[in-house]
């Protein structure tokens, strides 16, 4: 048995916003009966662009009509542009915790109102890029590559949970440890001083840096960084989770975070904490 | 809350009885049936009884029956014990629609080499015997077959398969842990060289099950550092496993009329109360023979694990075949196989009923679901879109 949180319970048992609305300003579907699970989410937005309404028919399994109806109480009150910034880990800490094999459903709903507010923008979510790996449920290489890096993921069940992919017939799974072991383990090139950075390439280069080479460390053990401006060699950065407020933060940033910019794109960066 | 346990195919309540006749083993009796004072020695006598039970219970001799730790290392012992036995043949059978115990071990056994075919079934579940036939060769080592699907109950003609398999000099297994208890086995009429069962499928405690092996078959031990079970299966003996295992087997051979007629007639209405009651619904497997307590039904345009959820809010206890009750993704291989649609495959729920079920529990779980089934379907964004179809 499954251990869902009592929000889950709740939220599955007594389902808010079930239904259609029939004059919506945008409609997202996914998912479909053979893969097991299927959301439809409606909403209505008022003069000012703010969500009045937002229904949903699901589908699934008991998290994801939870995840459904969570999502709908969280987007109500919203405009898009607050709500297009919902992801799937706001919607499994709104419900307290999704068990890791349940993490898709959050992730239906996050796709579900991407869907919907493209509807109402009048274009399409692109397909998603990539050479499909996993065909039992039509998943990328790229998007696995993408969930694995934004969501630390270290097994072929973690990506499992969060995407579905490798869940079906198991053909896959080498391909997806591939892409595990790449994300986690490849070394970035060290880049030669000769060419200097546009300002443009050093930023990209700054966050590729943190994510792949210093958030993977952070994240171990409980803290996390984030990337808030970079103004010349100036690079700012807000710490997070248990690292915020760590008297040993200090060294971190400049022991760990300075030492691996300056290592891997240029020697003259200064790293500054930002407070909020 | 009441609990209305339907869900006996999974495991089953241990006979009061049964736990009577254990519990000394626990307290006084506590000794090593291996040691040389007769306070641990004597005990190979109650060990000599209940294997006498379990051998009574199906046929057999006493001699021919091994204890094991119950269903999934019998099965493993069983097979083990046919390849290590025949090192020449590199091919063996079984079926599409098996227990894990035996599809996992045979997967294993097809990554190392060999060849392993897996005989099909048609829309009702019933073995493909023709492909099963068909596929035998000097090669083949064993043919393992369940002698009923756990799932849907689904029962194999194993008296006339293992008379055809043994004929062409090649082993038979069954894997029958769903079976003992349930319908009549008797091996001295068939061809079965090896048979898996476990106690807890029949009211006696978990953690303990046997391996019958056809005197003369030939043997090798899977566990070795011991010369209990005759030098077949090391370890000092469960003995108050043993001892509940031959109550239960004695219980359920007192009980087998019990199943197969008012538990069956149970089964039969709750099955077609609940056909009747919620649309889109059917028996997977429903034409075929089948075990007399179970059946698997299908709720199209449901998701299993949220019928089960608000079942048991009714405190209704019962299994699915559903993807998301497993934490795979994909619905249960046994409906897949029987070519069961998504549709359905996603909303089957396997009610599993046993000597204690009663009339009354059988009448609460038809007066529950139809709501269950609705309340859900009225969220579900496919019912619609069904429906309306099917009204055109």
């Amino acid at each position: 048995m499954w251990e869902y949180t009592d929000k889950v319970k709740e939220h599955f048992l007594n389902p808010r916003n079930v239904g259609v609305i029939e004059d919506a300003d945008g409609v997202g579907e996914v998912g479909s009966l053979s893969c097991g699970d299927a959301l439809t989410l409606y909403f209505k937005l008022d003069a000012d662009g703010r969500i009045t309404d937002a229904k949903f028919q699901t589908f699934g399994c008991a998290s994801a009509i939870a995840s459904s109806s969570a999502l709908t109480e969280m987007m109500i009150g919203k405009t898009l542009e607050e709500a297009e910034k919902i992801t799937n880990d706001d919607i499994a800490s709104f419900l307290g915790e999704l068990p890791k094999e349940k993490m898709h459903c959050s992730v239906m709903g996050q796709e579900a109102l991407e869907k919907a507010i493209a509807c109402y923008r009048g274009e399409t979510v692109p397909k998603p890029e990539g050479n499909i790996i996993c065909e039992c449920f039509g998943i990328t290489d790229r998007q696995i590559e993408a969930t694995v890096r934004d969501h630390h993921l270290v097994t072929i069940d973690d990506v499992t949970g969060h995407l579905k992919a490798g869940g079906g017939c198991g053909k896959c799974h080498e391909d997806i440890q591939a892409i595990i072991d790449q994300v986690q383990g490849k070394p970035m090139p060290i880049r030669s001083e000769a060419a200097p950075l546009t300002n443009l390439q050093k930023i990209r280069l700054i966050e590729e840096t943190l994510e792949r080479e210093i958030k993977p460390a952070l994240h171990q053990d409980g803290g996390g960084i984030e990337l808030v401006d970079v103004d010349g060699n100036r690079v700012m950065v807000k710490l997070r989770g248990t690292c915020a407020g760590c008297k040993a933060s200090q060294v971190t940033l400049k022991k760990t975070v300075e030492a691996k910019l300056r290592e891997l794109v240029s020697k003259d960066l200064v790293v500054e904490e930002v407070r909020s | 809350m009441k609990t209305i346990y339907v869900d006996n195919n999974a495991t089953t309540k241990v006979a009061p009885e049964v736990v009577e006749a254990m519990l000394p083993y626990f307290t006084e009796r506590y000794g090593n049936a291996s040691s040389m004072h007769s306070f641990g020695g004597g005990l190979v006598v109650d060990i000599r009884r209940a294997r006498t039970q379990v051998a009574d219970l199906i046929g057999a001799r006493p001699e021919e029956i091994l204890f094991t730790s119950g269903g999934t290392e019998s099965d493993a012992t069983a097979i083990h014990a046919a390849l290590q036995s025949n090192p020449d043949k590199r091919h063996i059978v079984t079926s599409r629609v098996e227990h894990p115990a035996i599809k996992t071990l045979f997967e294993r056994y097809q990554k190392n080499g060999y060849r392993v075919t897996f005989v099909p079934v048609d829309g009702e579940g019933r073995l493909e015997q023709t492909a099963l036939l068909e596929s035998l060769s000097d090669d083949t080592a064993i043919v393992s077959l369940m002698w009923a699907n756990n799932e849907t109950g689904v029962i194999n003609p194993i008296d006339d398969l293992s008379r055809e398999v043994r004929a062409r000099g090649i082993l038979f297994h069954t894997d029958a842990v769903q079976t003992v208890g349930k319908i009549p086995i008797d091996v001295s009429q068939n061809g079965v060289d090896l048979l898996s069962m476990s106690a807890h499928k029949f009211h006696g405690p978990k953690g303990i099950g046997a391996l019958y092996i056809r005197k003369g078959t030939k043997f090798k031990p899977m566990v070795v550092g011991g010369h209990q079970e005759g030098g077949r299966r090391a370890g000092t003996e469960n003995v108050p496993g043993i001892v509940g295992m031959g109550r239960a087997c004695a219980l359920a051979g007192e009980n087998l009329e019990d199943v197969g007629t008012r538990v069956r007639q149970l089964r039969d209405t709750l099955e077609q109360a609940l056909l009747q009651a919620v649309p889109r619904s059917m028996a997977n497997g429903g034409q075929a023979e089948r075990l007399p307590n179970t059946t698997s039904i299908a709720f199209e345009y449901v998701e299993g694990e949220a019928i089960l959820l608000l079942m048991n809010e009714y405190g209704i206890c019962a299994s699915s075949g559903s993807a998301c009750t497993s934490g795979s993704l994909e619905p249960s291989h046994v409906l897949r196989a029987m070519g069961v649609p998504f549709t359905a495959a996603h909303g089957s729920i396997r009610y599993s009923l046993s000597h204690y079920t009663t009339r009354e529990e059988v009448d609460y779980i038809v007066d529950k679901m139809p709501p269950i089934i609705e309340r859900l379907r009225s969220m579900s964004p496919f019912w619609k879109q069904a429906t309306e179809a099917a009204m055109h």
